[in-house]
């Protein structure tokens, strides 16, 4: 018998192939901690994307013309869907949207920070649509080539709809500050409160980010937490400027190649995080009574199909 | 752009089916981000969408219509939308009623889309091309709505014991509001006779045909009731009206004249 | 009690074929259809839509791909460039 080369060894195949840049897909053998990690992100992701219709969607019926109110009709309806189709991609991987809700209610499953700050003007939706959204499609660019391939096409179809939504939040902003003097009060406003929560939506600082080299070699992140932060920073500034605007950042300066921001505090992302933010119960308890309130349509629907089988 | 000529009945009958769009939009809205679940709330929002878009289109044909004020300015939609006190709105009451559970907005849902259908249809030939136009579309957005109305009140009437109770309680509530739909006023009068609106009196029998088969296929009972509550086309409306339009209306109104 | 999961398949338009865009939960395959429909072509991008109970799709396993796929990787016969045709021969 001639000696039979040893075959690679599953995790070997696996990360030849993240390091082919191939993608992998649902039925592939792969690690516990890659399975855990992207399914705790992309459940992440969708429970942030549904605690987020509610900022937002608090402005609908009072929306100030029609034309802005079929926009962020449409916008809240996207987030939804964007919901939707993040809860699918972490089926793939072998969990289940209701346990994913049941973790989100419960507390057990995060979503982003951004959503426990509060409305409170019309100007925090245009804020919301620039900033929120600008940073957040700068998170997800680099996703749309994840290297989980339900994950990456979820993003590519969620970034490609979003591109409208960051448009029309600077859109809006545009508006306020070329309007009267109350409104462009409004629209300073905004940005005071939701710049430096923008900025924490990258996460941690790098030399305190720990799961970040393991994403990264997996190929979930592309990009580090500073890297993007830095991107985000470099393309709002000059927007902010053009809006005639003040980013609320006594320190932000110029360095010839980029804008560098002062430092992040970041104990308040770690209160709001913690849960002691100002909207964290409310949120969660919107979230919670949409879903007990809907039990009785949701069992009845199964309840007919059993019937009509 | 030519200049659109005054007409003054018309320029009513097409505020009458702005508003109904208008104001249904608007108490849809309300669900958002609390559907029974959430492929549900993209549903909710496409229909919210779709009426804002008649609403839009129509509250903008009324203006023309109505011609230029002393002033010489023409309505916007915005202007009708935001700018009109409760007596000067003309929906019907059934739009308005509050949405209550979601078995009472699907069942306030398929009594008004089952109305819609023939009405849009009838009215893509109407002698009044704006109100026409607006039809031609709007009929294939009424149609898809009955079908979600149906597609649920069919599951929730012939579910569990608990949603046949609910949407019956639900049906109960918003059937009597129907009625409205099919009065006619010296204005429909007018416009009938010139092919510009639909005969209220050759909407009724598809109506109640559609309803009564769905409601027979979700086993549930059509309430009998001789209450007709009315006066929606005349500016008299329930008593949550004056909130649902402090709501849309408060932002628009602490701004005068700004940009939005 | 999650509802059935259905994988959604969209027409993009005529003359092409049908292409899995992802996944929903409903009842039913009516409401399934209806969602998909509101959930994945809000901007027109389908002309007609399937949806199919993911419990019925059957799905080769990738511990199986070698026996599936890799037979086929040394019949090059089956492509036309395998063929040696002179350059002054034309139409073939």
């Amino acid at each position: 018998m001639t000696a039979v080369v040893p075959a690679r060894t599953p995790e070997q195949e696996f990360q030849d192939r993240i390091d082919a840049d191939d993608r992998v897909e649902p039925r592939d053998w792969m690690p516990d901690g890659y399975r855990r990690t992207l399914v705790r992100q992309i459940a992440q992701h969708a429970h942030s994307e549904i605690i987020g219709m509610q900022p937002e969607g608090n402005w609908i019926t009072r929306a100030p013309s029609l034309r802005r109110k079929v926009i962020l009709v449409a916008k809240v309806q996207d987030e939804a869907g964007h919901g939707l189709y993040l809860y699918g991609a972490a089926e793939t991987l072998g969990a289940d949207r209701d346990e994913l809700l049941d973790m989100l209610h419960t507390g057990r499953q995060k979503y982003s920070t951004i959503f426990n700050y509060p409305t409170t003007s019309w100007a925090d939706v245009a804020a919301i649509g620039w900033l929120v959204d600008g940073a957040a499609i700068m998170n997800q660019v680099p996703l749309t080539r994840c290297s989980y391939g339900p994950y990456a096409r979820a993003m590519t179809r969620v970034c490609k709809e979003e591109s409208f939504h960051q448009r029309q939040g600077f859109e809006a902003m545009m508006t306020l500050c070329h309007g009267t003097a109350t409104q462009k009060r409004m629209a300073q406003d905004a940005l005071d409160r939701w710049w430096w929560p923008s900025l924490m939506m990258f996460g941690p600082n790098d030399d305190a980010s720990p799961h970040s080299a393991q994403s990264m070699a997996w190929g979930i992140k592309r990009f580090s937490n500073d890297e993007l932060r830095q991107r985000f920073v470099d393309a709002t500034v000059p927007q902010a400027q053009f809006l005639g605007l003040t980013v609320p950042d006594p320190d932000l300066r110029w360095d010839g190649k980029h804008w560098i921001s002062g430092a992040i505090d970041w104990t308040e992302f770690q209160t709001v995080m913690r849960g002691d933010g100002p909207c964290n119960r409310e949120r969660l308890r919107h979230r919670v009574a949409a879903h007990e309130d809907g039990a009785w349509v949701r069992e009845a629907a199964a309840a007919y199909a059993d019937k009509h089988r | 752009m030519t200049a659109v000529q005054t007409d003054t009945d018309t320029a009513v009958y097409a505020l009458r089916l702005g508003d109904d769009a208008l104001v249904l939009a608007q108490r849809l809205c309300e669900w958002a981000a609390r559907a029974p679940q959430l492929e549900e709330d993209v549903a909710l929002l496409n229909l919210a969408l779709d009426l804002l878009g008649q609403a839009r289109s129509l509250l903008t044909r009324a203006g023309e219509l109505a011609g230029p004020d002393p002033n010489g300015t023409v309505r916007t939609e915005d202007d009708l939308a935001y700018l009109r006190d409760e007596p000067e709105f003309c929906n019907a009451l059934l739009m308005e009623v509050q949405s209550g559970d979601f078995g009472r907005t699907m069942a306030r849902q398929l009594l008004v889309s089952a109305w819609q259908v023939p009405l849009w249809t009838a009215l893509a030939a109407s002698a009044d091309e704006g109100i026409a136009g607006v039809a031609g579309k709007a009929v294939k957005e009424a149609a898809y709505h009955l079908d979600h109305a149906r597609s649920w009140v069919l599951r929730l009437g012939d579910g569990t014991a608990e949603s046949h109770r609910r949407l019956q309680q639900g049906l109960d509530d918003v059937w009597p509001y129907a009625a409205e739909l099919f009065e006619r006023d010296a204005l429909l009068d007018r416009l009938v006779e010139r092919g510009v609106a639909a005969d209220p009196a050759l909407l009724e029998p598809q109506w109640r045909a559609t309803v009564q088969a769905v409601l027979a296929e979700a086993t549930l009972t059509v309430p009998e009731t001789t209450w007709r509550p009315t006066g929606g086309r005349r500016g008299q409306h329930l008593t949550g009206f004056g909130y649902l339009l402090a709501e849309l209306q408060h932002l628009h109104r602490s701004h005068p004249g700004a940009t939005w | 009690m999650s509802q059935p999961l259905w994988e959604v398949f969209v027409r993009s338009r005529r003359g092409l074929s049908h292409t899995h865009v992802g996944s929903l939960r409903a009842p039913d395959a009516h409401m399934a259809l209806r969602h998909a429909r509101d959930v994945y072509t809000r901007r027109q991008e389908g002309v007609s839509i399937w949806v199919v109970p993911a419990a019925e799709v059957v799905a080769s396993s990738p511990d199986e791909k070698d026996a599936f796929f890799d037979p086929a990787g040394d019949k090059p016969y089956r492509h036309p460039t395998f063929y040696t045709v002179p350059d002054e021969v034309q139409h073939l």
